[in-house]
């Protein structure tokens, strides 16, 4: 069943210099259940194609749907249905975790005491307990990931939007939150929708990939039928797949991080 | 709903400025310099307005405490932005509404808890003025931080970095606080800077608020600014509701 869908869903911006066209159409269907890897080079539209699902930016052509709500007629209903981590996270640094989350909760219309009660929980969840009564600014990268997914964790979304969510982790952090979305998805069912340049990362975690250039999708499989049909054997890398397809190179080879 | 929404976004900020008393306090110097330094300079000059000096010069200061205070309150929406926190919050089921009264009502506290502090010095430094007029003061402190904080709070979602921000907070700032008389009354200048201040919305307060320190509250002067201060503020915060319904839209 398919709990994302979308039909040419586009998203232009005005700017003195005329129209960019950042998104140009994007189609693509998510199945309930699924870790979907969301890749391309830098500018391919990837960061205004998640915002636009998640209700941040209006799409200016195509339509989608969310757990069954539209984008633009039903915002409130994708609101509820998903959650989201940004790359820079969205925590105020001079607040304390259990506030962060309590608010966040709050946020969410739970009642005072049943949003703190999911507070323990969540940090009990992820493994933050410790650390409830710590200043966000205080935490280490990882932390800071774990409390930004317990954020967006809060409501118990359906869908879970994550962007590039281990840029900047270290390689223990990194595996940690590999662990941490499988068991997302083995639990509670969620899907789980993210963006990464890190290749390594789409191959071991991802069900299917969806590959974006110029603003619409330029390939789209699981890794292994994406290696084979475009990587030549199913042996070839995901890197060499990735070139072959968008003709340019995710990130620059030095920066990636080796497998862990 | 928003309701709940506004009172948790305001409880939100006002614990932020509960965090950083400095700042809360910080906010008053500047007035308060005016009123320590400035201040004496008129006692003994002929001001062309009923009453004493203070009750010519310490209207015009909490004025100048709002306009600059609120006008640069959107900068907090910059570094917000920046944090990730302004999306993260966008988000959820969040009314967009509170997301700006929130912070809105914040301000006004602010601004009203620091107008306290300057007319307690004012009233040592030797103002007298009618509890009525002074509590009538605070009402227009309250409703021009309001206004311009919804401003400054719709203009920083527009333009996103400080380095366009404050330029353009200045350029708005500095005029309107020479042009509004808010130092000395401009029926003291030519009276071609006299018609020129009636062009900006200010003048309209000060006029008012000075009235109301003399304790003159059914004058023309005083209706001028009511209706100014409540057309700015329903103006303001119409603005402010547009740019935060449809940001990044």
């Amino acid at each position: 069943m398919a709990i994302i869908s979308t039909a040419g869903l586009a998203r232009t911006f005005q700017t003195k210099h005329g129209s960019v066209e950042a998104v140009r159409g994007i189609d693509l269907t998510v199945r309930q259940g699924e870790i979907l890897g969301f890749l391309g080079p830098n500018g391919a539209g990837k960061t205004t194609t998640l915002r636009m699902l998640t209700t941040l930016l209006k799409p200016t052509g195509g339509a989608a749907t969310v757990a069954g709500c539209d984008l633009v007629r039903d915002p409130a209903g994708v609101r509820r249905a998903c959650g989201y981590v940004a790359q820079s996270g969205g925590v105020d640094g001079q607040i304390g975790v259990r506030e962060e989350l309590v608010t966040q909760g709050r946020l969410y219309r739970l009642t005072k005491a049943r949003a703190q009660q999911r507070a323990e929980e969540l940090a009990a969840e992820l493994d933050l307990t410790g650390l409830l009564d710590r200043r966000t600014a205080a935490l280490s990268g990882g932390q800071r990931r774990r409390l930004d997914i317990a954020m967006a964790l809060t409501h118990r979304p359906q869908v879970l939007f994550l962007d590039e969510p281990t840029t900047g982790l270290d390689p223990g952090s990194r595996a940690d939150l590999w662990a941490l979305v499988r068991r997302l998805r083995d639990e509670h069912g969620t899907t789980v929708f993210l963006t990464t340049h890190y290749l390594d990362e789409a191959d071991a975690l991802s069900d299917r990939l969806v590959i974006v250039d110029r603003g619409v999708v330029a390939a789209e499989g699981t890794p292994t039928a994406l290696k084979l049909k475009y990587g030549g054997s199913v042996d070839a890398t995901l890197q060499d797949t990735f070139l072959a397809i968008t003709g340019r190179s995710a990130a620059p080879a030095d920066t990636a991080p080796v497998a862990v | 709903m928003l309701l709940h929404d506004t009172a948790l976004i305001y409880g939100r900020y006002a614990r932020q400025i509960l965090r950083s008393r400095f700042a809360l306090l910080f906010g008053v110097l500047m007035p308060l310099l005016y009123l320590l330094f400035f201040g004496p300079l008129l006692t003994d000059l002929p001001l062309g307005e009923e009453g004493s000096s203070w009750q010519v010069l310490v209207p015009g200061l909490l004025l100048q405490l709002g306009l600059f205070g609120a006008l640069f309150a959107g900068f907090m929406i910059i570094v917000e932005t920046g944090q990730g926190v302004v999306e993260r919050m966008r988000v959820t089921p969040v009314s967009r509404l509170a997301l700006l009264l929130g912070r809105v009502l914040r301000d006004a506290t602010v601004f009203v808890f620091q107008a306290v502090l300057l007319v307690l010095a004012a009233l040592v430094m030797g103002l007298r003025a009618p509890l009525a007029g002074i509590l009538i003061g605070f009402a227009f402190v309250a409703l021009l931080t309001v206004s311009l904080a919804s401003l400054s709070y719709a203009l920083a979602m527009k333009v996103r970095s400080p380095q366009e921000f404050g330029p353009l907070v200045n350029a708005v700032s500095m005029p309107s606080m020479l042009l509004s008389g808010l130092m000395l009354p401009m029926s003291l200048g030519p009276a071609w800077l006299d018609v020129l201040s009636h062009f900006v919305p200010f003048r309209y307060l000060v006029d008012a608020m000075r009235d109301a320190y003399t304790g003159h509250y059914t004058s023309v002067h005083m209706l001028y600014g009511v209706l100014v201060a409540v057309g700015m503020t329903a103006l303001s915060v119409t603005v402010g509701t547009r740019v935060f319904r449809t940001a990044g839209a």
